[in-house]
């Protein structure tokens, strides 16, 4: 047998976090379990980017399987990736890092716990992406809410713990229902093996039901519109690395889980239900869109953009076209930077002020002018200007919608603009205009941990933006497996119902 | 000529609490070495369960003893969890002075009681049985006699306990008038389809059961009697008699009665929603952590009930798993109410845990897990509990009791994340004691750690179970 890639990748920061939890709790060790994170989550990124070299972008099958009976004759311990799985893997094994060099400055206290819930929390989310079996994505993703909750909970804002449980009961409410129907699923089918029930199929039958139950618990978690307003508040309240981790990747589970399960495991389910996640999704883009024009609190105004963001995501999957779900990945991708890019750059001002508040801010350019660069290509990023990320995923979308819809195309599509509206009235707002206090002229300009973490962070959002190709070379055959499977499926049901 | 191998273990039990009792009698304080003594015996009682191959199947006393691969689980669980709950509470009894010689000696006649009870195929033994345990539990709740609360609750426990008592013997008595016989074999074969006194009958030890698991709306007396007895008690109350009364509602429900399974399961559904649903709500509000407990744990039953509801061999076997996990993680919880202590005084109220994590990072994380896990996230134990429940209730297509249980569970989630907030999110107050006993730190890391890497091996627990086969 090679040797299991993807469980070393889930297990290495498991491991590097009891490591930490054991250590003594001096304070002048937290500067060694830092290091030990920081080592731990580096070596993981090493790993995912080894991980990237072996995979095989030519075909559409999973890789590098792993499986191991678990339940005894009930559930077996399965894992794999395919082209639209890896991307995310590489993406939570390169923002964790970050994350763990940005705790120095805006974690206080406990730092110890920050760094082992971070490090539980990327391997629970690297177990979302690389489970094929649907207990076991049940299990990883569900348990993610534990430590985020206490990141929230512990180090998070004045209205943290409000906000700690309105993340975990919206959540754990979407998913239950989740529950009762992978359960039904192995009654039906008599296993919970994704690769096993994309061979076989689902009885057109109980599609709908159980398509609407793992609705239920991605649309939360996605979040889409009107089951979004525990984003806002998470947000907001939790420290930076949270935000980062939240918007970043947390959100991503629920489009991957789209893609993974709604649509592979329910096409007939998926066709019937385009116009509702249409609906939904134009309404996110435009309505989140307009409240995020109205913010005044940074952290929030970024939050609706991701809401609005994701509105984007579920419309490119629910197109069904090699350009809409190339697209919703890669600007999935694109998100998880740019989000974290902006979360990084608002903690960084915090940092500095103690307000998030938009009107305390103005003229930075003239006091932080490396950060205003900085700040500058994550905005563009935002927007979706062309030559950045933000651009080749909306743009993909876009054109999905076209060929889906012109009128859903068009709605979408004053989402860009709107989304330029926003981030570049927030950009105007907060680096020109005139020094309205004076403690912004103190303020100093990025120190070298600052610079280090942001530019690896200008870094993907540009070069993607110019050279998509590696990221789209990758997923490609996945996808157009998957649109096959699914013409397929919708065709003999046609059929089937004539 | 009865064979008496087979029961070697209640006799050994017998015969060790008329020792234990000659023993106190005789010699003055020795109720250290008492204590000590039961816990040894209970071991050996244990040694000598295992002592028999596993897979016995005997009727003994014309058939009105039964020792098969469920009694004979139940009973290990059973005797496991007693002496944990002796191992952890040692210190406890000693602090709040109730370490008087019979109370390792009602508990062991408890646990004979309960014994009788789990083997028992016939109704007469099982009242026996019940009664001798009841009896026992009733002093039990109020041994801390100068405590008000603690006598008001053996005397509640014992009014309603006896009226519920008077209930479940008259269903006895109108079960033996239909169909003429007392023993469960014999019922099930003279059993007449259509006869509605026995179906009054069922209802009736129905009723008298779900009393002893404290299922709603028979709870009443759980909140208050949890609260009031003394904590070493109030596990006990927690986690044995419930593994009794389920293993006869198995054997009632599914030996002489599966043929009218469509007289009870409506009634178990309801006892079992109710259960989870009320669990829930009520203790949202509650301060007092025993209290809290009782509710969770009205609400835990309700599970268990959905297991038993489903009329299938794996609902059984999911509701036996249920309980089994139950009993580690209220274990759990109870060892570190056992090590909320300062001054020789204990302390239970949810705000006295208040900023617990910045003095005590072990104690508090053990206190996270058990509570997600009797929140049933995963991936600790208590979700794997509900994950096997609901997949027997899902089998038999009862999605509305699927989907309600699982919407109590988020609401139960937010008391157990209430309780979490105040350990982690508030501000902290006084320390608490580090020095505790030996065998409470060995409790307390045995339950943490099979309720944290259960998700790792989780096999073995269900290849034993499934080979219980009642039906």
């Amino acid at each position: 047998m090679n040797f299991p890639i993807l469980s070393s990748l889930i297990l290495l920061p498991l491991l590097g976090a009891l490591f930490i939890f054991f250590s003594k709790s001096k304070s002048n060790t937290h500067l060694t379990s830092k290091y030990l994170a920081l080592f731990v989550s580096f070596t993981n990124f090493i790993l995912s980017l080894y991980l990237w070299y072996l995979f095989d972008p030519s075909t559409a099958e999973f890789q590098f399987l792993e499986e191991q009976s678990w339940i005894k004759g009930f559930i077996n311990y399965k894992v794999g990736i395919d082209g639209i799985s890896i991307l995310f893997i590489i993406l939570t094994a390169f923002i964790t890092p970050l994350c763990v060099v940005s705790v120095n400055s805006t974690v206080k206290y406990r730092l110890k716990d920050f760094l082992v819930a971070i490090l539980v929390m990327e391997s629970l989310m690297i177990g979302v992406f690389c489970s094929l079996d649907l207990v076991i994505f049940y299990l990883f993703f569900e348990g993610g809410l534990i430590p985020m909750f206490l990141i929230i909970g512990i180090w998070g804002g004045e209205r943290r713990v409000y906000s700690a449980f309105k993340f975990f009961l919206y959540t754990l409410l979407g998913s239950v229902l989740m529950l009762v129907a992978i359960i039904s699923i192995y009654w039906f089918t008599g296993s919970t093996d994704i690769t096993y029930l994309y061979n076989l199929g689902i009885d057109e039958k109980y599609q709908y039901l159980l398509w609407l139950a793992f609705f239920s618990s991605f649309a939360v978690k996605t979040p889409m519109w009107p089951v979004h307003t525990w984003l806002p508040d998470a947000h907001v309240e939790a420290p930076t690395a949270g935000s980062v981790l939240l918007a970043a990747i947390l959100l991503k589970m629920a489009g991957y889980g789209f893609i993974r399960f709604s649509v592979g495991l329910f096409p007939v389910a998926s066709e019937y239900f385009i116009p509702l996640i249409y609906i939904l999704s134009l309404i996110a883009i435009i309505y989140t869109s307009l409240v995020a024009l109205m913010q005044e609190d940074m952290k929030k105004l970024i939050a609706y953009s991701s809401v609005a963001h994701m509105g984007f995501v579920t419309l490119g999957i629910f197109t069904f076209t090699q350009q809409g779900l190339e697209g919703s990945i890669f600007q999935m991708i694109s998100h998880g930077l740019v989000s974290a890019a902006l979360f990084l750059s608002v903690g960084v001002i915090y940092e500095r002020m103690h307000t998030r508040l938009i009107s305390n801010y103005g003229g930075l350019v003239s006091v932080m002018p490396k950060y205003a660069i900085v700040l500058m290509v994550f905005t563009l990023g935002a927007v979706g200007l062309p030559g950045t990320s933000g651009f080749i995923g909306e743009f993909l979308i876009l054109i999905g919608a076209f060929k889906k819809s012109f009128l859903v195309a068009a709605i979408a599509s004053i989402g860009v603009i709107l989304s330029a509206a926003y981030m570049l009235w927030l950009y105007k707002r907060v680096v020109f205009g005139e020094i309205k206090k004076n403690e912004i002229k103190k303020m100093p300009d990025l120190n070298r941990a600052e610079v280090l973490i942001l530019s690896f962070l200008v870094l993907p959002i540009v070069f993607f933006g110019f050279y998509p190709e590696p990221l789209l070379n990758t997923t490609e055959t996945s996808i157009e497996n998957l649109i096959e499977m699914y013409n397929i499926n919708i065709n003999s049901n046609l059929v089937e119902n004539k | 000529m009865i064979n008496l191998n087979f029961i070697y273990s209640e006799i050994f039990l017998c015969l060790s609490i008329m020792i234990l009792l000659l023993i106190g009698v005789f010699k003055k304080d020795s109720s250290y070495l008492i204590y000590n003594l039961s816990i040894l015996s209970l071991f050996a009682c244990l040694a000598l369960i295992f002592s028999f191959p596993i897979n016995t199947n005997v009727e003994l006393f014309n058939n009105s003893y039964k020792i098969d691969y469920l009694s004979t689980y139940m009973k290990i669980l059973l005797i496991l969890s007693g002496i944990f709950v002796l191992v952890s509470s040692s210190k406890y009894i000693q602090i709040i002075k109730i370490n008087k010689i019979e109370y390792p000696i009602l508990i062991m006649s408890s646990i004979v009681g309960m014994m009788v009870m789990i083997s028992s195929n016939d109704l007469i033994l099982f009242y026996i049985g019940l009664e001798l345990q009841s009896l026992s539990l009733y002093v039990l709740a109020s041994f801390n006699r100068d405590n008000i609360l603690s006598s008001e609750s053996g005397l509640k426990y014992f009014v309603l306990s006896a009226l519920s008592s008077g209930l479940l013997l008259y269903g006895c008595s109108l079960i033996y008038g239909f169909s003429g016989s007392t023993n469960f074999n014999l019922i099930s074969e003279n059993m007449n389809q259509d006869s509605y006194g026995l179906t009054f009958g069922i209802v009736f030890i129905i009723t008298g059961l779900a009393f002893k698991i404290s299922a709603v709306p028979f709870h009443m007396w759980a909140p208050d009697v949890y609260e009031g007895s003394p904590t070493s008690v109030t596990i006990f109350f927690a986690i044995l008699p419930k593994i009794a009364a389920l293993t006869v509602f198995i054997r009632i429900l599914y030996v002489p009665f599966l043929n009218i399974i469509d007289q009870w399961q409506i009634i178990i559904v309801f006892l079992s929603i109710a259960s989870m649903l009320f669990g829930a709500i009520a203790a949202i509000g509650q301060k007092n952590l025993k209290r809290l407990i009782a509710y969770s744990s009205i609400s835990h039953m309700g599970y268990a009930l959905a297991g038993l509801s489903t009329g299938t061999n794996l609902g059984i076997q999911s509701s036996i798993t249920y309980i089994s996990i139950y009993l580690f993680m209220n274990l759990a919880f109870f060892c570190c109410l056992f090590m909320l202590r300062r001054d020789e005084k204990y302390f239970e109220n949810i705000e006295d845990l208040s900023g617990l994590s910045k003095n005590h990072p072990i104690l508090s994380f053990s206190l996270l897990i058990v509570l997600f896990s009797l929140a049933g996230i995963p991936p600790l134990v208590g979700f794997f509990a509900k994950f096997y429940i609901f997949t027997s209730v899902v089998e038999q297509s009862m999605y509305s009791l699927a989907i309600i249980g699982l919407l109590s569970t988020v609401i139960a989630a937010f008391y157990y994340l209430r309780i979490i907030k105040v350990i982690y999110f508030d501000p902290e107050k006084e320390k608490y004691e580090k020095s505790h006993s030996i065998g409470l730190k060995i409790s307390l890391a045995f339950s943490t750690i099979f309720i944290l890497f259960y998700f790792i091996y989780p096999s073995p627990l269900i290849e034993i179970i499934e080979k219980i086969n009642i039906i």
